[in-house]
């Protein structure tokens, strides 16, 4: 006898539910009780989750049906998700695998140049730049050239791809209201979902061998802040410029590249910053799905406890974490300093 | 009188999501208290009805709240009218395309702004240039533009300096050379110098007054401060709570206050700078020129300059010249008089 029998009947829905007769047990307390031979006796007032009210109720769902359903569902939408998803998205993986491979092609005497150049040319900052040759070089020391190199190819392209998506999208939510309210919520929910639970679906619908899947899981979580900081830094221009630059005729395309991007710039790289540290976050998480680079290291790290292996490869991460961020924030207060110099 | 270079007639603006609707109460006399109560909405402004010739500078004046500001935005179309008309030069600027209004608001009319509103990413040339180069001209031609209107306001030397390296009047001199390098015949002056310092002030009012003598451009210009509209003001329009108390030639309004309200406000001016011995003088009506004058003096002098003239001797008479003609005479005792506000004096300054 289940509590909310009496519910049922009270409610006039005894019929509809059907005789519960199937005695199969649903969970081991009743697979218990029934070896026991007495009713399993629950809490006084069970709390009416579906499994509960199935008790009192046939036609009423059990719990697993929802995750099934889920499950079901999406392996129904698969094949057609793939044939759209597939080829739009077949150019990741080429550009993920030409960066591996170029950065691995190219030799280390003419790449670690090329990258303090970088550095140099973005920051214009002597600390900078003498700082990221010598991490790399302690890199290369200790071994892991290579894989840093990897993980800075992925780095390279998502990001990339995350700014060339993610500021024409910010641009059009400054531009809309209504599509800014719509669009957040997805921002939210990108940004707070574990990071494990959406390469779920991805390793459903993708091969694990295809460089695509991390590459979409990456810039899925990457792209976040570069989108919100490009809509906010639009937003936040100064209104009386705004009103300067339609007093003097210009149409809306002159007003975006003239004056809203211009003043926007700071906070725009603000968030390219914020996307290169966040792919670099979950490039780590990416190995588990393939992703090459330091991440594989900290996984053996773990897999094998491996305290060394894990280790170094950790603080592998940091040194590049700090590269990217330092650089990308020398050449942040580059373009701050063009805007207001005193 | 010429055809006005601007007209504005009927119009009206009310802020708020139904300014249509409410539209019907203001025009039967509602007032900006009760409609705020009753309904809602914001008046901003109620049947304005003011004519801009062109050449001169008409000042709009009137206190926070006013709907100054509101009013001059709404001749290029910044803020939209709930209802009337704005004719500019000749054309009515509320059928106007889009693009139609772009281009008026390129070749027509420049506007300076009280914050500056200059692009703090470009230098000051480029900032000058600007109004060119939205029109599409070529940056040579907007370089020179631009420089020549930056050493007409007084700042060669300082074209590759960016605008936050420059002080409050340097930039609103940028603001100002970016108005005329649009070479526009209409300048809108939004509270051009309220936000600079009082001495900069004054020489910026100087400057404007020496390139109106020049270049002749319809200005109008709006301001809180009413020594300062009757310093520029060819035709003073006098703002309050949205309607139009007065309008007219500032030393007549000076002179003849039609209202308590602007009574209040010319009480505090030193009307001895203001005035000018043409508003005051009694005309020559065919008579003899008297024969005990102490001397000539020009009908645009400052009545504090014939104080200091006569040693502030009341009993002196002058001759008032107009160029070589004579037209009038002005008795020092009748100066005295006028220097004296209505309200103070009651009915004692006008008997005569």
């Amino acid at each position: 006898m289940a509590f909310y029998d009496k519910l049922f009947s009270a409610l006039g829905l005894s019929e509809w539910c059907g005789t519960s007769d199937d005695k199969a047990p649903l969970s081991l307390a009743d697979l218990a009780a029934q070896a026991g031979g007495e009713e399993a006796s629950g809490p006084l007032m069970p709390i009416p989750s579906f499994d509960n009210l199935h008790e009192s109720c046939n036609r009423i769902w059990q719990s697993r049906d929802v995750t099934n359903g889920i499950e079901e569902g999406f392996l129904a939408a698969k094949p057609a998700l793939k044939t759209v998803l597939d080829p739009i998205t077949q150019p990741l993986s080429w550009m993920l695998d030409g960066a591996l491979w170029l950065f691995e092609a190219m030799p280390w005497f003419i790449m670690v140049p090329l990258l303090v150049a970088i550095s140099w040319y973005a920051s214009r900052s002597r600390p900078v730049t003498i700082f990221v040759a010598v991490s790399i070089m302690l890199l290369a020391l200790v071994d892991h050239y290579d894989v840093a190199m990897q993980t800075l190819s992925i780095i390279f392209v998502c990001t990339t791809i995350s700014v060339l998506f993610g500021v024409p999208i910010g641009i059009a939510m400054s531009k809309s209201d209504r599509l800014q309210k719509s669009v957040v919520p997805l921002l939210d929910l990108l940004q707070t979902l574990p990071t494990f639970v959406y390469l779920i679906p991805l390793i459903f619908l993708f091969s694990v061998t295809e460089s695509k899947l991390y590459g979409i899981a990456i810039i899925l979580y990457a792209i976040v802040p570069v989108i919100r900081l490009t809509d906010l830094g639009i937003r936040l221009v100064d209104q009386d410029v705004i009103e300067a630059a339609n007093a003097f005729g210009m149409n809306d395309r002159q007003k975006l590249v003239r004056v809203q991007l211009p003043l926007a710039l700071p906070n725009i790289m603000a968030g390219i910053n914020q996307t290169i540290m966040m792919s670099l976050a979950m490039v780590v998480i990416a190995s588990l799905v393939s992703a090459p680079g330091l991440g594989v290291n900290v996984l053996r790290g773990i897999r094998n406890l491996e305290l060394g292996v894990g280790i170094v490869a950790g603080i592998g991460i940091v040194l590049l974490a700090v590269i990217l961020d330092r650089v990308s924030k020398a050449a942040l207060t580059r373009v701050d300093k063009t805007q207001v110099k005193h | 009188m010429t055809q006005p270079l601007v007209r504005l007639s009927g119009l009206y603006k009310i802020f708020g999501a139904r300014d249509k609707d409410v539209l019907h109460h203001v025009q039967d006399g509602m007032g900006k208290e009760e409609l705020l109560a009753q309904h809602g909405h914001v008046l901003g402004l109620n049947n304005i009805n003011v004519d801009m010739q062109a050449g001169e500078i008409t000042v709009v004046m009137g206190l926070s709240g006013s709907g100054k500001s509101t009013l001059i935005r709404h001749l290029n179309r910044l803020i939209e009218p709930t209802a009337g008309e704005i004719i500019v030069q000749g054309e009515d600027v509320m059928q106007l395309s889009e693009d139609g209004l772009r281009h008026a608001r390129q070749e027509k009319m420049s506007m300076v702004f009280q914050k500056f509103a200059l692009l703090p990413h470009k230098t000051v040339l480029k900032n000058a240039g600007m109004p060119l180069s939205v029109r599409g001209e070529d940056e040579v031609t907007c370089d020179r533009e631009a420089a020549k209107w930056l050493d007409r306001v007084g700042l060669s030397g300082f074209e590759n300096h960016y605008p936050a390296q420059l002080s409050g009047g340097m930039q609103q001199r940028v603001g100002i050379a970016r108005a005329l390098t649009a070479n526009t015949p209409i300048m809108l002056m939004d509270e051009a110098f309220s936000a600079l310092d009082p001495l900069i002030r004054t020489d910026m009012q100087d400057l404007l007054l020496e390139l109106q003598k020049e270049l002749h451009k319809t200005i109008i210009f709006i301001t809180h401060d009413l020594d300062e509209a009757l310093k520029l003001a060819d035709h003073l329009v006098i703002l309050k709570d949205g309607f139009v108390v007065q309008q007219g030639e500032p030393q007549h309004i000076l002179l003849n206050p039609g209202d308590p309200y602007i009574e209040d406000f010319v009480s505090d001016i030193n009307r001895a700078r203001v005035l000018r011995v043409r508003s005051i003088m009694t005309p020559l009506g065919g008579d003899k020129v008297p024969a005990d004058a102490h001397g000539e003096v020009d009908v645009n002098d400052t009545l504090e300059s014939m104080i200091a003239r006569s040693g502030g001797d009341t009993s002196h008479a002058y001759i008032v010249k107009d160029g070589e003609q004579t037209v009038g005479t002005l008795d020092m005792t009748e100066l005295v008089r006028a220097l004296v506000p209505r309200v103070a004096s009651e009915a004692g300054a006008r008997q005569s």
